[in-house]
């Protein structure tokens, strides 16, 4: 079957908010809990997921109704996907159109797989930090105590 | 200007660069005389070096206020949670905020990862790791450089073999590092279980270095000129027998290095990794090797705390 011919899957649009695609297949649900979704300000988030796609064969959809991610909050989703694009809406138009990056730097939202870490220790006041110094496959490393901790490693802190 | 061995902190051997390892080399050299009481020296005349040792390492630390002392500093500090108020839960973070404020540097040691590196953030005076559980010890790893450099007069060109435990032992995992800078070539002798970790390799490979892995000894004693060895630990094994039968295939003893050319190291204390027959002889470079840890860490205060 020619691709225009193809039964496309209709999601309802949104009115205003963010609308992030491309997510690997099957991951919208750890992007939702790195950007701590739902919350009781955004309640209504639609999600769409293991869709096929011309860009990456198989992909999940998030539609955040009535909220405008920072590019801050969404560097941290490239870390579990990272061919993930933005769209930001308003009054049904896409205002902003943008793909994520990872960033060279990490903190907080990951833990260092190294139980002797020092970012492991409750009584100390430190956040973990790592390095990503690989980024396809994503490889992150401590910048305390050295530890690499590769993409599954990672997916598995969101499962 | 150049700016070589320009380091407020001794965290890790990978802050180091080529340049600043011969450097420090070069001035641990000219500390020997200070090191041996043959001369002495006031240079840190008025400095007071804090010795943060959450887990004890009687040897590492006479060393280091040893060299303090020998260039006319003073030391204070403790060794052992035990005996200090972290026993009653106080953090390590504070703990180093006080000492910041009597001393002109510090010296930490503890059982947990990246404790030298955390404290080096939040403190102003100059911080040394004097080793950090399975991680950095920095300063032995120069003292090491600096014992292989005193007998050949050179680093590059040199067959060196890392013995014994590589997966847990942090000394061999700094050496490795450090030896990459150089053109050497690296074998790490060990039984498969205890191999050189993964986060090791990825560096070596990512520099270029050459390195072999092997499991028999036999096979490397001909080609080496350097047996670093370190004690493998029964704590590694679950079954004593499996333990005492892979232990008894690393140990060092006259007959199997007799004739070679080769030089014996180890960071001591060793228990009967090496046998009692070499001490005597031209191979052990393990007694010496300690000895060179004072000139190595007056180098090392000198140029931080001066
Ligand atoms: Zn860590």
């Amino acid at each position: 079957m020619p691709l225009e011919n193809k039964p496309k899957l209709k999601i309802k649009p949104i009115k205003n908010g963010t609308v992030i695609d491309h997510i690997t297949a099957n991951k919208s649900l750890h992007v939702l809990k790195i950007l701590n979704l739902p919350n009781k300000e955004n309640k209504n988030i639609t999600i769409a997921m293991n869709v096929s796609s011309n860009e990456i064969k198989r992909k999940d959809i998030l539609k955040i109704e009535n909220r405008e991610l920072k590019s801050s909050e969404l560097d941290q989703v490239a870390l579990i996907a990272p061919k993930s694009t933005i769209n930001i809406i308003r009054d049904y138009n896409i205002v902003k159109k943008e793909k994520i990056s990872l960033k060279d730097e990490i903190n907080s939202i990951i833990k260092c797989i190294n139980n002797k870490c020092i970012t492991n220790n409750e009584n100390e006041p430190i956040n973990s930090k790592f390095q990503i110094i690989s980024k396809a496959p994503i490889i992150a490393r401590c910048y305390y105590c050295d530890k690499l901790i590769s993409k599954d490693e990672i997916n598995k802190q969101f499962e | 200007m150049v700016h070589i061995f320009n380091f407020n902190d001794i965290i890790t051997i990978k802050d180091l660069k080529r340049e600043d390892i011969d450097y420090i080399i070069d001035e641990a050299f000219k500390l020997e005389k200070v090191a041996k009481s043959e001369e002495n020296s006031d240079t840190l005349n008025g400095k007071i070096l804090g010795m943060m040792f959450f887990e004890p390492s009687t040897r590492t630390k006479l060393s280091f206020e040893t060299s303090m002392k020998r260039l006319g500093g003073e030391c204070i500090g403790f060794e052992n949670s035990i005996t200090s108020s972290v026993a009653k839960g106080e953090s390590i973070a504070d703990t180093a905020k006080m000492f910041e404020a009597y001393c002109d540097g510090l010296v930490i040691r503890h059982e947990i990862e990246g404790v030298s590196k955390f404290i080096s953030d939040i403190v102003n005076v100059p911080i040394i790791n004097a080793g950090d559980g399975a991680g950095q010890h920095p300063t032995q790893t120069l003292l090491d450089l600096y014992t292989i450099k005193k007998e050949f007069k050179k680093i590059d060109g040199l067959k060196i073999a890392l013995v014994g435990d590589l997966k847990y032992g942090r000394t061999v995992h700094s050496l490795a590092y450090a030896l990459g800078l150089y053109d050497v070539e690296m074998y790490f002798v060990s039984p498969k279980e205890l191999k050189m970790p993964n986060e090791i390799l990825h560096d070596l490979e990512k520099n270029n270095i050459s390195y072999y892995e092997e499991e028999n000894l036999k096979n490397i004693v001909d080609k080496v000129d350097v047996l670093y060895v370190t004690r493998i630990q029964k704590e590694r094994f679950g079954d004593i027998e499996e333990y005492l039968k892979i232990k008894s295939r690393y140990i060092i003893n006259k007959e199997l290095i007799n004739g070679k050319n080769l030089i014996v190291m180890h960071p001591l204390p060793r228990i009967d990794e090496i046998s009692q027959d070499v001490d005597n002889t031209k191979y052990n470079k393990y007694f010496e090797q300690a000895f060179n840890a004072v000139p190595m860490r007056m180098a090392i205060l000198k140029q931080l705390l001066k």
